[in-house]
């Protein structure tokens, strides 16, 4: 058991600061641990989102020592030594402490165009396991927001939140589009709507998962691939015809019998 | 005083599987619904389970049926079960899986493109459709997704207090408080669907996360419905114990079902001294014969790794007991020696991060330490089983706030399948409730101001105890006194200790203002938590024999005459200090038929 010093915003809307708490920290604890630690003595009205305490629910990201991480995996032995700061994710409003107003992302959620599948059979579709792999790794997703705290596009630029998905929505539209069943067409929708155009691919998003699902590689880049160039090139038009057929056909074969 | 208020024909309250779930079913019948989260939507407890949804579709052993299903469920329920609610779920339970694929879940897969199921503890067989180890956060983003594309109302970080009244006594909606700001709001609903979850938090290990603080049990309890089962707790076998920082993190049984054996410190698979008789038949006798049955379940009968949890449970104690355990006091769960890297890796994911970020182990070259958590409550609101109506007219519930389901022990895989049937036979029970008319005109504003009022009073305490100090106090005397083994002395011990609970909750002082104050949140959720542990003593003490997750080192063997009845409680005063009665509660009778399924020999 040791003692350390924590460094934690403190405040709201209309302004806060640091404030340092000494606080002991014991083997294999991660930095949530303490956090509730200070909760329970000191500062009870100190204010933290987290749920699962287990990296299964994305409650608590927050900012340590500048970086989103999700506090209940970030173990206190691999921060470097010395004062540890906590500050909330930068992008998104403060509401109080380490505390945000993450609405942007379900508003975006709510914007989603349904997936559209096929009526199902009466004993279930078929899909095969290398089918759904690509999507699954999309489903991993936990919703920290920690992609969105990160993204250039909104944490630099507030006006762009009205037109802009950003990476957690775009994994969810690469989701849709690599779906089995899906027969849905959202290509207008993701370049004019969620702003896929924007994304300039730092692959910052792809650094900070958590879940350590390839954002830009296997979501954003053949999204754009599928989107922005068939919007303008007229040899991608041609492709995005043959592919709505394919598209159809996929899932047609989920509805037809086992053989 | 006024509040923010709003109105709507049924309020669901808690946005884990049961209240998604009740939600699609209500809207899809054209009502106004509200879905009320102490959370952010998405982050329920739900989210953290893991293995997999049982239901009998029969894609890898077409021999699977529903009669089966029920057999497997109500045997491992030591029969306290509601039979009719075992019956509907065994024979529901695959379409509501099916139907999660038409709102976009990708399950794993068969090789001829069905829906993939694995074993688990107590299901005869394979029959757990899941995707890796994250079923449960697919069967959360699946429902939320299809909530929130049908356009519902989601209160989000909305904490419920109480449930109110109409002056005749049906329900008439409820009172909560905003976490962001602390102002109050108050739902009028003409039914309320109760999904709120477990009660795990009350004890110092355990699986839940914060949110599992029995507010369901409590308010259904406050409201004047009654609780069953109480005593009925599932320590789930296989918690993290090291390092003390996640002690009680859950394992899944998924690691079991996949080839993971248990070893003692000697290095020896134990869990072959410790087969039950009512499950001698069934259980390999060897280890050979054991691992015959992971290929193929004709080929050998079941390795015992892969009893229900509560024998599993109790024998992990045992060997602890006996000194044949781990260094940090568990035993070792072992898939490193029996599998390949690559296999682990891919049926088991999370498992391999979590052991790896949180605990430094490799579970691909070292076996894990675990220890038993407590993960489940089997006991809680007594519901019909066709309608999921309570006692008291206009409240409904589902999912782990609902007792009977499981009777004394719960199977794996049995929860998440119990979310999507009930949840949905909750959201078609109130819908009927509301469109036959007679549902509650106008909320009891007493009942408001007194529910405001309470909530209020640790702000104007001139001083007073931390909510912390206190939470930590009662999850430590709850683990020691009525923990996984128990006896009449400690839980004797243990009802005086919740009376001198009770007077520090009403000398509570919290620090701070209102907006988004965990000390003041506490401080609303202990008055739950302590109804809760006031239950399941009373239950403990008055159940004198051992059955399920009930075990009573006095009286270790079940007894006949106990298994005729559920223990009821009930309020009487419907206030948080008010005196709790305890009776007994007689079985539904089973039918015939069904009878003769759970004696059929397998």
């Amino acid at each position: 058991m040791t003692d350390v010093t924590l460094r934690v915003w403190r405040g709201d809307a209309s302004g806060g600061d640091f404030e340092e708490y000494v606080t002991e920290q014991n083997e294999g604890e991660v930095v949530l641990d303490l956090i509730h630690r200070i909760q329970a003595t000191e500062a009870p009205d100190l204010a933290c989102r987290w749920n699962c305490k287990a990296g299964k629910c994305g409650s608590c990201a927050a900012e340590i020592n500048g970086k989103p991480r999700l506090l209940c995996m970030t173990r206190m032995d691999q921060l470097p030594e010395g004062p540890v700061t906590v500050t909330p994710m930068k992008t998104f409003p403060i509401i109080r402490d380490l505390v945000t107003d993450v609405s942007f992302n379900y508003r975006m959620a709510e914007k989603v165009p349904a997936l559209l599948p096929p009526p199902m059979p009466e004993e279930g579709y078929r899909m095969f396991q290398e089918d759904v792999e690509r999507g699954q790794e999309f489903r991993k997703c936990i919703e920290c927001f920690m992609c969105q705290d990160v993204c250039h596009v909104i944490r630099d630029h507030e006006e762009n939140k009205t037109n802009y998905a950003g990476p957690r929505f775009f994994i969810r539209y690469a989701e849709l589009e690599m779906h089995p069943l899906d027969t849905n067409d959202r290509r207008d929708f993701i370049r004019e709507e969620a702003g896929l155009g924007y994304c300039n691919i730092t692959k910052c998003c792809t650094e900070v998962c958590p879940e350590h699902i390839k954002i830009t590689d296997n979501a954003i880049i053949p999204l754009k691939e599928r989107v922005v160039d068939a919007h303008y090139d007229p040899v991608a038009w041609l492709g995005r015809k043959i592919r709505r057929k394919t598209k159809t056909k996929a899932a047609d074969a989920a509805v037809q019998p086992a053989p | 005083m006024t509040y923010e208020h709003h109105e709507y024909d049924v309020v669901i309250i808690g946005a884990g599987g049961a209240g998604l779930r009740a939600a699609v079913e209500a809207k899809q019948q054209g009502l106004s619904v509200a879905l009320i989260t102490k959370s952010l939507l998405g982050k329920a407890h739900t989210v953290m389970a893991e293995g997999g949804m049982a239901a009998a579709m029969g894609n890898v052993y077409p021999e699977d049926n529903w009669k089966v299903h029920f057999r497997d469920t109500m045997r491992g329920g030591k029969y306290l079960n509601n039979y009719r609610m075992a019956e509907l779920h065994a024979k529901e339970a695959p379409q509501r899986v099916l139907e999660l694929e038409q709102w976009g879940a990708l399950f794993d897969r068969t090789k001829d493109g069905k829906i993939q199921q694995r074993d688990f503890g107590g299901h005869r067989y394979a029959r757990l459709a899941h995707v890796g180890d994250r079923t449960g956060l697919e069967l959360i983003r699946t429902l939320q997704q299809k909530v929130v594309s049908m356009g519902t109302d989601v209160f989000m970080e909305c904490k419920v207090l109480k449930l109110v009244h109409d002056l005749e006594g049906r329900i008439a909606g409820c009172v909560a408080y905003w976490r962001a700001t602390g102002e109050f709001v108050t739902f009028s609903a003409k039914a309320v669907i109760l999904a709120t979850g477990g009660s795990g938090k009350s004890w110092k290990f355990t699986s839940n996360s914060w949110e599992g603080t029995g507010d369901g049990h409590a308010m259904a309890l406050w409201a004047g419905a009654k609780l069953i089962d109480m005593e009925c707790i599932q320590f789930h076998p296989t918690g993290m114990v090291w390092p003390l920082s996640v002690r009680g993190l859950l394992v899944t049984e998924g690691v079991r079902g996949d080839g993971g054996v248990l070893r003692n410190s000697e290095g020896k698979r134990f869990m072959f001294n410790y087969v039950a008789d009512m499950f001698r038949a069934e259980t390999a006798e060897t280890e050979e014969e054991a691992d015959k049955w992971y290929d193929d379940h004709t080929a050998g009968r079941r390795p015992p790794e892969l009893l229900p949890r509560d024998e599993v449970a109790r024998a992990i104690n045992a060997e602890v007991k006996a000194g044949r355990g781990s260094p940090h006091g568990g035993v070792y769960l072992d898939i490193a020696s029996r599998r390949s890297p690559e296999f682990i890796r891919r049926r088991l994911p999370s498992m391999y991060h979590q052991f790896m970020e949180l605990a430094g182990v490799d579970i691909t070259k070292e076996p894990m330490e675990i220890g038993p958590t407590n993960h489940y409550i089997m006991g809680g609101v007594q519901v019909d089983a066709e309608s999921a109506e309570t006692a008291v007219p206009g409240l409904f519930a589902a999912g782990e706030v609902t007792g009977g389901m499981h009777g004394a022990n719960r199977l794996g895989g049995n929860s998440l399948s119990d979310l999507i049937v009930f949840g949905r036979r909750a959201g078609l029970g109130a819908v009927a409730y509301v469109q036959a008319g007679a549902v509650a005109r106008e909320m009891n504003m007493a009942e408001v101001e007194a529910a405001v009022a309470e909530a209020l009073a640790p702000f104007d305490a001139e001083e007073g105890e931390n909510p912390y100090d206190i939470q930590r106090d009662l999850q430590e005397m709850m683990q020691a006194n009525v923990g996984i083994i128990r006896t009449e002395s400690e839980l004797l011990e243990a009802a005086a200790a919740l009376d001198a609970f009770s007077d520090r909750l009403k000398k509570i002082k919290v620090k701070g203002g209102r907006a988004y104050n965990p000390g003041w949140n506490l401080a609303t959720d202990l008055p739950a938590m302590l109804a809760v542990c006031q239950c399941v003593t009373r239950g403990a003490t008055l159940r004198q024999e051992s059955r399920g997750g009930h075990t009573r080192e006095d009286y270790p063997n079940a007894d006949p005459t106990f298994a005729t009845f559920n223990l009821a409680h009930r309020s009487d005063g419907g206030n948080w200090d008010s005196p709790i009665f305890t009776e007994r509660s007689p079985l539904l009778p089973i039918p015939a038929e069904l009878k003769a399924l759970l004696e059929e020999a397998h």
